[in-house]
């Protein structure tokens, strides 16, 4: 049976971080012009641990993990400024978004890994799935094709697939939406990285299917300290796994609590405007309760607002003021950070 | 309430595809409505959940008559539209439109919105001046919170909340008594959901009219209908009013389906009912009760037979054998 190395995690007080993410900003050249998808994003994550990244279409979410990864196009198609510090199994630091192409695929894959929305998409469907798994483990962790096969059988165990040793010959198309899934996050695991990001991993699966997905992502979290970013606009998956919640807007980090400060009092208006505009299950067949829907809709990045991005949409305005500065991102205290001219007055006054 | 009160009526329906061919080891039968019977009373929101596969949208295609049931009966406005013909169903058609899921492919992109908006008129034979059918437009668009100067734009000049708006109007154009709305908002940004539900709430209230409500997601279910039947392949497990529902499930399957949906509050501590595996394929569903692989209260009698929806409280129907479970709502508490 495999051994999987388990990082020990103090209760309480946060390990030092594995990754730690400082200024990164991303454009993307259309038509000539750079235009920006993602402004100065900072964040760090520790073993064991899950970071929520929550935001809409064009909130700059997937693509700020993208840069991360070298995985947006090269220039001068997209330009990625800042850093991303990586603490590597050999206990070395290096620097992802400098990192050369070599590097950065000894690091992929295998110090940090990536699983998707669609896995349809993200597997070869003309290759067997034993083949693509066996394939990433022979290539980082130089085992014979036999040890390799060995291994994708017991990781397709791990991840709940029955008939393992079967399923080796099986083909993408073979298997159901969840399955398949599962097949990503054996890939994903394969090579035991330090950090996972999971870019909206169970958006496309059905309800039941996503409670086996996250339970399942929670389990091998708990056995190897696997640190988790979790990218997701669906704010129930959040408040499920996240121990840390992120919120952009507008290619912004707009809010940073934990998940508990977030949903218990949410500082910036965008966050709490979200909040409410989603049905509670408490809600049902209530006729006296009422939705808060946001006016408006997610700004095009090629021409955003002036001052704050959310101003247009926002019920806390105040002309003048929002629309023309562009508000900082402050620290609240409890290790909270909220990006909004007024947080301060809104919170008193509410 | 009386039968007079009812906008439609479906019973014993079924809708059967024949898939595979001869020549690759036989044809076999799908059985994605297999004996669906409920009513949507006058007025009423009546939501049908389930999971992909479970033939919702089936049931909500094959009542508009998009395509023929194979056996069962539909009743639209007290009239049976089951076997009706093309032409004898184009005035009933005028009363009954759908909203799409994807506001991106169910608006042919070389439209204008005013041509979007004119041709269900046209068809119908209403508002024939072209000076009547620009009111009209403007009218419409007013009431999906667009503008007038929309009505020479294309769909691809709108966000996908706005497109979702022009598909509204597009089923409103005709003044329908019922809508059929296929997932309305599940390909929405959040923040942009909210706004076509309260829209559609709006609408019902001022129209009064009825909707068949698609949709998985149970909070947003919960949130716009009045009633809610559960699906699995192809038969409804369970159907009953929707605080009914939320407050006490009692299918297994809406006690599963209920505890697997994510809770937007971290304080919410529930024990998860994990089902084993996927739905079975509808080519060969269990015998019996279909839900009874995954059920964690399924005995040898489950087996014998299709356990028929039975009422169990008022208006509470379901299609289980075992009485004598107390199950878990949302929260993970008992109703009763």
């Amino acid at each position: 049976m495999r051994s999987i190395r388990v990082w020990t995690i103090s209760m309480g007080e946060r390990a030092p971080p594995t990754l730690v993410v400082e200024n990164i900003s991303v454009g993307f050249r259309r038509s000539g012009k750079l235009v920006p998808a993602v402004h100065d994003v900072s964040f760090s994550i520790s073993p064991g641990e899950t970071l929520a990244l929550v935001g809409e279409s064009g909130s700059g979410k997937s693509v700020t993990n993208l840069a991360i990864m070298q995985l947006t196009p090269p220039a001068p198609r997209s330009e990625v400024r800042g850093r991303a510090l990586l603490t590597c199994k050999d206990g070395i630091t290096r620097d992802l978004i400098s990192a050369r192409r070599e590097d950065i695929q000894a690091i992929r894959g295998n110090e940090i890994s990536m699983i998707f929305q669609e896995p349809m998409t993200s597997l070869n469907p003309v290759r067997s799935i034993g083949d693509q798994i066996a394939e990433a483990i022979m290539l980082h962790r130089n085992m014979s094709k036999r040890q390799a096969y060995k291994e994708t059988t017991d990781l397709l165990a791990l991840v709940g697939i029955p008939d393992a040793a079967k399923r080796l010959d099986s083909y993408p198309h073979h298997l159901s939406g969840g399955m398949r899934q599962r097949v990503m996050i054996a890939m994903a695991i394969s090579c035991e990285p330090r950090v996972m990001v999971a870019d909206e991993p169970t958006t496309a699966l059905d309800v039941t299917v996503q409670a086996q997905i996250l339970e399942l992502l929670k389990r091998i979290q708990e056995q190897t300290g696997l640190a988790i970013i979790f990218i997701t606009h669906n704010l129930g998956v959040v408040a499920e796994v996240a121990d840390r919640v992120m919120v952009m807007y507008g290619g912004r980090l707009v809010e940073e609590a934990t998940a508990a400060q977030l949903f218990e009092q949410p500082l910036m208006p965008y966050t709490s405007a979200l909040l409410n505009s989603v049905p509670r299950m408490d809600m049902a067949g209530r006729r006296d309760t009422v939705l808060e829907a946001i006016r408006g809709s997610v700004p095009d990045p090629a021409s955003q607002p002036a001052g704050c991005t959310f101003h247009p949409r926002c019920n806390h305005f105040v002309p003048g003021r929002c629309d023309v500065t562009q508000p900082p991102l402050e620290t609240a205290g409890d290790g909270r950070k909220v990006r909004c001219l007024r947080w301060n007055e809104i919170g008193a006054t509410a | 309430m009386s039968a007079s009160g009812d906008i439609l009526t479906v019973s014993a329906l079924t809708k059967h595809f024949t898939v595979g061919s001869m020549l690759s080891g036989g044809r076999k039968v799908v059985k994605a409505v297999d004996g669906v019977s409920f009513s949507i009373k006058r007025g009423e929101v009546l939501g049908l959940v389930g999971e992909s596969g479970s033939g919702k949208s089936t049931v909500g295609r094959t009542i508009l008559r998009l395509s023929p049931p194979t056996s069962g009966s539909i009743s639209f406005d007290g009239q049976d539209i089951t076997n009706l013909g093309r032409s004898a169903l184009r005035p009933i058609r005028r009363k009954m439109q759908m909203v799409f899921q994807d506001p991106f492919s169910s608006l042919n992109p070389r439209m204008t919105v005013e041509e979007l908006l004119t041709s269900p008129l046209k068809i119908h034979g209403l508002s024939t001046e072209p000076g009547a059918r620009q009111k009209r437009v403007a009218e419409l668009l007013d009431l999906v919170g667009l503008s007038a100067n929309h009505a020479s734009r294309f769909p691809h000049e709108f966000s996908g909340g706005q497109r979702q708006r022009i598909g509204i109007a597009r089923a409103l154009a005709v003044q329908p008594d019922f809508l059929v709305a296929d997932e309305p908002v599940s390909a929405l940004d959040v923040s942009i959901q909210a706004q076509v539900v309260q829209l559609l709430l709006e609408i019902r209230k001022r129209f009064g009219l009825s909707i068949l409500f698609i949709a998985h997601d149970l909070a947003v279910v919960g949130y716009i209908c009045d009633r809610i039947a559960v699906m699995y392949l192809g038969r409804i497990v369970e159907i009953a009013p929707t605080a009914e529902l939320f407050r006490m499930p009692r299918h297994p399957y809406s006690e599963a389906l209920f505890s697997a949906a994510p809770v937007a509050d971290p304080k919410v501590k529930r024990q998860r009912i994990m089902l084993s595996g996927d739905i079975p394929s509808p080519l060969n569903p269990p015998s019996g009760c279909s839900f009874r692989t995954r059920c964690r209260y399924a005995t040898p009698e489950c087996a014998a037979a299709v356990p028929p929806l039975r009422e169990v409280a008022p208006g509470h129907f379901k299609a289980c054998i075992r009485d004598d479970l107390s199950l878990q709502n949302w929260d993970g508490k008992t109703g009763a």
